[in-house]
């Protein structure tokens, strides 16, 4: 099959849509990052085997697989948190928490007897009552989904589920009733900004390109999400590759080029699997290759795979990873929407970017505009994760506040621990304390802040996490991942280091929080790219924000949080009653004790690895 | 170490022999050798018609190659900072004490490698750690032993 004009994709389409409404009911079984470590694709098997097995009597209920009723295995649906899900539509019915021994009931009750199973609905703790509608669950009611929009409701695999749910629409509303300036301009209007960290405006860029000349542009779409801490790209890629797609070839048409690239994290190999099976399925059906759809309209994407290096994600970087290069940026004077990839003008675009696009010339500039706040359009998706109840992912309208992230959609901190700090923008950004709270997150808000939007992580953080740890953390990871090019980020880094393991190890007095300021200033103005400038972040917004943490390391020679392994001790408490799990379980055997009596930690000998205190049931191992 | 070359060939001919193919090709050559010999290196450096010292330079610039064998089974533990602050840390540490290797390294008996890899997307999991394909969500150190053993008594 072919498709040799637009209607004749449009008839496709119709006929796919008629397929999907034949569903009187379909099941969805999350295959996202979280659920597939919880085994999703086991769920789906065994469904798939017990609905064999129950033929007859789906039969008799009039029930068809795949006529009537469809199974299908989705991308993220977000509440990673419950998974293994398994969703009900149009009933809009969720299970969490399902194993493979419940399939039999869920089939049995659920999709023959038309009931609900109490025990797999999600519950809010404390609150013992279920509840059976996602769109009842604060981590879904207070969501607004643009980028995630078919996130977790169609088979990726298939060009058909995602035809019949709108697909391409955008794109053959572009082909036939848009120039491609006015595809420039919509975008333009629409105020987007990319999404995968700086926030440059999307319509900006592409201008730029289009002014730059040359008869030769490329157009890249940034799937190296690096920041850790953020999987939202890796879910659109996974869960949505079509869109990531279609806006791509939005975009090609809109800057009149026919050769596009995706470049995907190594770390991500089933969403190189989906995307290259997209884009051979699309030139099968030619709606990639030469003369699309019979128009004059050319266009072939090639993916390729990053080499697990995080400063592939910054821009000019990733062209010379692309030309098959070490991935080191350059000074930015000429922009690479003048002089990108080989040299030509060059587009990149994040994932997020991308679909968002489709979306924009789906519903019109204007809608997009209208969401959001002033400077910061539309909505932003986040990863939510660390130390908050509803792990996931997420997307609201940008200018939500954090408090309601966090507290609502994340039903706050796990334990109801108190709340520390969050972390945003990845390696570049910054931790943000109770005080901050109650900003509406956007691009400017956030950089005002200390932090940064980055590509969209949000690690909450508790009491029990030492700030000093995560600046350390931060500069250990980038000094890993410094490209060595310039000196102020390659040698500011290890300084860093070094001073921060001093702070660790309480070894210095409080002139060297002034060490760390100057060194920090020095990165900030000296470094050549983006990764070397904003290195400093996470120790700077720290320091503004939890200083007391540094002084306590350095002045009284203790941890707070309990983290620092140098200056912190394992003791037993009161509450021991002698059941002698830990003693069994400690790696050195450096716990004594009677059996029913208190048991005692030689800290002489302990190497503070955590086990017994994971271990206790009792909660009768202390830190301090 | 013996290398078949013969191996090298039809990767050779997956992609047009220039520079931008060649870190989609040192993936493949990974992948079927489980390192890069550098033996390997050298032919495809003259396949492709790069100086050795190019190709040598993006093989360790990358964080996905390794000039040096590998163990049958790789360990990939997180280090995304949602992993770091639920307690990578300690599953790292105990992991190195458990396997006598430092992260980074492979047993003697070739049987594990030890990596650390900075994310890998599964953040609402933490700590997360990969053991062959299987992801192993929700660590703790004293879980660890139980997926370790497991492994050796294969």
């Amino acid at each position: 099959m072919k498709f040799r004009s637009i209607s004749e994709l449009r008839d496709y389409a119709a006929k796919a849509n008629k397929k999907r409404e034949a569903y009187t009911r379909q099941v969805f079984v999350c295959a996202g990052p979280g659920c597939l470590a919880r085994g999703g694709l086991e769920i789906v098997q065994a469904l798939r085997d017990e609905l064999t097995k129950r033929k007859k009597d789906l039969d008799r209920s009039g029930i068809k697989v795949g006529i009537n009723l469809g199974l299908t295995e989705t991308g993220c649906h977000g509440l990673c948190e419950a998974g293994p899900l398994v969703t009900f539509e149009p009933d809009k019915l969720f299970y969490t928490h399902v194993s493979v021994k419940d399939i039999p009931e869920v089939v049995e009750t659920t999709i023959l007897g038309g009931k609900i199973i109490p025990r797999l609905l999600y519950k809010i703790s404390g609150n013992g009552k279920g509840i059976a509608r996602y769109t009842d669950i604060p981590f879904y009611s207070h969501q607004t989904r643009i980028a995630l929009r078919n996130v977790g409701t169609i088979d990726p695999k298939s060009l058909d589920d995602y035809l019949a749910i709108g697909g391409f629409k955008a794109f053959y509303k572009a082909l036939t009733k848009l120039t491609p300036d006015q595809v420039v301009d919509a975008v333009d209007k629409s105020k987007l900004r990319g999404r995968g960290g700086g926030g440059y405006l999307t319509g900006k860029k592409w201008k730029s390109c289009l002014k730059a000349g040359g008869d030769v542009r490329y157009l890249i779409c940034n799937g190296d999400e690096g920041d850790p801490g953020a999987f939202m790209d890796r879910a659109i890629m996974e869960g949505d590759p079509y869109a990531v797609i279609e806006g791509m070839m939005i975009g090609a048409y809109a800057l009149q080029t026919d050769k596009a690239y995706i470049y995907v994290r190594n770390e991500y190999p089933l969403a190189v699997k989906h995307l290259q099976l997209a884009i051979d399925r699309l030139r099968e059906v030619g709606l990639l290759g030469k003369k699309i759809l019979g128009t004059d309209f050319s266009l072939n994407i090639q993916i390729n795979r990053g080499g697990g290096a995080f400063v592939c994600g910054e821009s000019s970087a990733l062209m010379r990873s692309l030309e098959g290069k070490v991935g080191e940026p350059r000074a930015k004077y000429v922009h690479s929407v003048v002089a990108g990839l080989y040299d030509k003008p060059t587009v990149l675009n994040n994932v997020e970017t991308w679909t968002c696009v489709v979306a924009i010339i789906n519903n019109g500039a204007d809608w997009f505009a209208r969401m959001g706040t002033e400077n910061s359009s539309g909505t932003k998706a986040f990863s939510l994760v660390g130390k908050v109840k509803n792990t996931g992912l997420i997307e609201v309208p940008m200018g939500t506040s954090i408090r309601h992230i966090i507290y609502d959609l994340g039903g706050g901190i796990i334990n109801d621990r108190p709340f520390k700090a969050v972390q945003t923008g990845g390696p570049s950004g910054g931790c943000l304390p109770e005080s901050k709270l109650d900003l509406p997150v956007d691009f400017d808000t956030l950089t005002q802040a200390g932090s940064m939007m980055g590509s969209g992580g949000m690690i909450v953080m508790d009491d029990r996490t030492c700030m000093v740890d995560v600046a350390k953390y931060f500069v250990h990871f980038l000094i890993e991942e410094s490209c060595g090019k310039c000196v102020p980020c390659r040698e500011g880094l290890r300084q860093m280091d070094i001073m921060l393991d001093r702070v660790v190890h309480g070894n210095g007095d409080e002139s060297l929080i002034g060490e760390i300021e100057r060194l920090s200033d020095a990165m900030k103005l000296g470094s050549l790219c983006a990764l070397g400038q904003s290195a400093p972040n996470p120790v700077m917004s720290t320091l503004t924000y939890f200083r007391e943490e540094y002084l306590a390391h350095l002045k009284d020679k203790t941890c707070p949080a309990g983290v620092c392994k140098p200056l912190i001790t394992y003791f037993i408490n009161d509450a021991c009653t002698g059941c002698m799990v830990c003693a069994r379980n400690c790696p050195v055997e450096c716990i004594s004790g009677e059996k029913n009596k208190l048991h005692v930690i030689d800290s002489e000998i302990c190497t503070r690895c955590g086990i017994c205190s994971a271990v206790c049931k009792f909660n009768a191992v202390e830190v301090y | 170490m013996n290398v078949d070359l013969k191996r090298l060939q039809p990767i050779l001919t997956r992609y047009p022999k220039e520079e931008s193919s060649l870190i989609m090709i040192l993936q493949d050559v990974q992948a079927e050798f489980n390192y890069l010999p550098p033996e390997i290196l050298i032919v495809v450096a003259r396949e492709i018609g790069i100086p050795k010292a190019r190709i040598f330079g993006v093989a360790t610039f990358y964080k996905a190659f390794s000039l040096e064998p590998r163990g049958d089974e790789i360990i990939k533990v997180c280090m995304g900072t949602a992993c770091h602050v639920r307690g990578a840390q300690l599953i790292k540490d105990e992991l190195e004490r458990q396997l006598e290797v430092k992260a980074g390294g492979t047993t003697r008996d070739l049987r594990y490698s030890l990596e650390l890899v900075n994310c890998v997307g599964a953040c609402a999991m933490a700590p997360v750690a990969i053991v062959g394909d299987k992801y192993h969500p929700n660590l703790s150190p004293d879980r660890l032993k139980k997926i370790i053993k497991v492994k050796k008594s294969k």
